[in-house]
């Protein structure tokens, strides 16, 4: 059900049980909600009555992550994303608890356009909360070296748009990685927002949990077809001593999932289109599913956060799970 | 060594002769590098632009056409020319002027990479001086 690649690459043992971790996410695809507890998952359906009570979840904090909306993309992959993102937006909103945020990790629109940006930004003020916080996707910055992006989406940023806060005692990230890019290359960081990051940082504890989010992929999903940071390496050395740290990404269009010591890699479904796996295909170009398929390709992330604990409880659901 | 003027003589006309024929260029192509006007069309479909290397005269004009449901760029990597964010069955022209190998790629989807060299590849030599070649002995 859905599509779920689930990458395994830890042998720390810091209590967290992995394998369940693991074997939950693949039943996340029809809208099962995780949450690490004690260093041991338990699950829920969403819909389940426990869930209506946060304080019994003891989750500090809850978030949705949601991506790659292309508003403006018209073509047979999904003639209309603007319906395929109101439903991802109901999704939200039936959630039992409203998120006290909301992270896009961008290509919010198709082409840059200013109807494209507008289109969007109303149909994103129909979920109950209290901000969205975006970063840009390369399509949010064509043509005008996202100057449009910025002045609707970005104030309070730095440098291209990136910047951070707080929320609940974690310590949010948010960076662009799709700006001056070079032929043959990947996404890029570059040096100025890397020493940013560094000095962002540098006061803090350990022991505070910290999301990044970018639009495209802070780690090596497939360098062939783009998916990757050429200085992500650096940007995460800084973020290494920490001992929570959670990468949420967009991009590529589904969900793939890589744990590597304290950090977790997420990248989360689009709500416009589906993307090819790495490599099945010519390109990383949009895929047409069967019209009654489509909403099983397309989701939104539910990230639940409970404070003390490694890793925090990441969901993936489609648009046609049942609540 | 002594060389006698006559021999002198023999081998001046003999490097002017073969710097007059590479500075024309060889007769088949010196017509087609002055042509103006011709156009070449390059598809952009697949996430790669095709052909991946093209051949042209000065003074040509290359079409890209995106062929692609995703949007693309054409840019020069050396800055000689930046299209719009082209989508699908947009267009961008860029006429040739100046020989040399170009480099562009898509700025939305940098892997993509390709090149256009415009004109002969070869480069033309000088005659030799007198003086240059008296050194020679």
């Amino acid at each position: 059900m859905g599509k779920e690649h689930i990458i395994t690459a830890n042998l720390n043992k810091d209590g967290i049980d992995r394998r369940g971790f693991l074997k939950c996410m693949a039943w996340a695809g029809t809208g099962a909600l995780c949450v690490l507890q004690g260093g041991v998952l338990k699950t829920f359906a969403l819909g389940d009555p426990a869930l209506n009570d946060m304080e019994k979840m003891k989750s500090e904090l809850a978030f949705v992550q949601i991506s790659d909306s292309h508003i403006g993309f018209n073509k047979a992959a999904n003639p209309d994303v603007v319906g395929t993102l109101r439903q991802a937006i109901a999704k939200i909103n039936a959630l039992p608890t409203p998120p006290a945020f909301v992270l896009h990790t961008g290509d919010i629109s198709q082409l840059s356009k200013p109807v494209q940006f507008d289109t969007a930004e109303q149909a994103l003020k129909e979920i109950r909360t209290e901000k969205i916080f975006y970063v840009p996707g390369e399509h949010d910055v064509l043509d005008d070296d996202g100057a449009g992006y910025r002045a609707r989406f970005a104030k309070g940023t730095v440098g291209d748009g990136w910047y951070s806060f707080d929320s609940r005692g974690a310590h949010f990230i948010g960076l662009v990685n799709v700006m001056n890019l070079k032929a043959g290359g990947l996404g890029n960081l570059g040096r100025e927002q890397i020493e940013w990051l560094e000095k962002d940082v540098r006061h803090l504890k350990s022991s505070t949990p910290i999301v990044v989010f970018a639009h495209i992929p802070l780690w090596s999903v497939y360098p062939d077809w783009g998916w990757g940071t050429s200085d992500s390496e650096r940007a995460l050395g800084y973020l290494k001593r920490f001992g929570s740290v959670t990468v949420l990404n967009g991009h590529i269009h589904q969900t793939l999932r890589k744990v590597e010591g304290n950090v977790t890699f997420h990248t989360a479904m689009s709500t416009a289109f589906p993307q090819a796996a790495p490599g099945q295909g010519p390109g990383p170009g949009p895929i047409k599913v069967p019209a009654d398929k489509l909403r099983s390709v397309l989701g939104v992330t539910d990230v639940n956060f409970v404070h003390g604990r490694h890793a925090l409880g990441i969901t993936d659901s489609t648009l046609d799970a049942g609540m | 060594m002594m060389i006698s003027i006559r021999r002198i003589a023999s081998i001046l006309v003999f490097v002017v002769a073969v710097g007059l024929v590479l500075y024309l260029g060889a007769p088949a192509s010196a017509g087609s590098a002055n042509k103006t006007g011709s156009t070449y069309q390059v598809k952009i479909e697949d996430f790669s632009f095709q052909p991946a290397t093209l051949s042209v005269p000065v003074g040509a004009t290359v079409i890209w056409t995106n062929k692609d449901e995703e949007p693309h760029t054409v840019f020069s990597t050396d800055n000689v020319f930046k299209s719009k964010a082209l989508d699908t069955d947009d267009k961008f022209s860029f006429t040739f002027k100046k020989s040399g190998t170009y480099e562009y790629f898509c700025s939305v989807h940098p892997k993509m990479v390709a090149t256009v060299i415009v004109g002969s590849a070869m480069k033309k030599s000088e005659p030799m001086k007198m003086d240059q070649m008296k050194q020679m002995n």
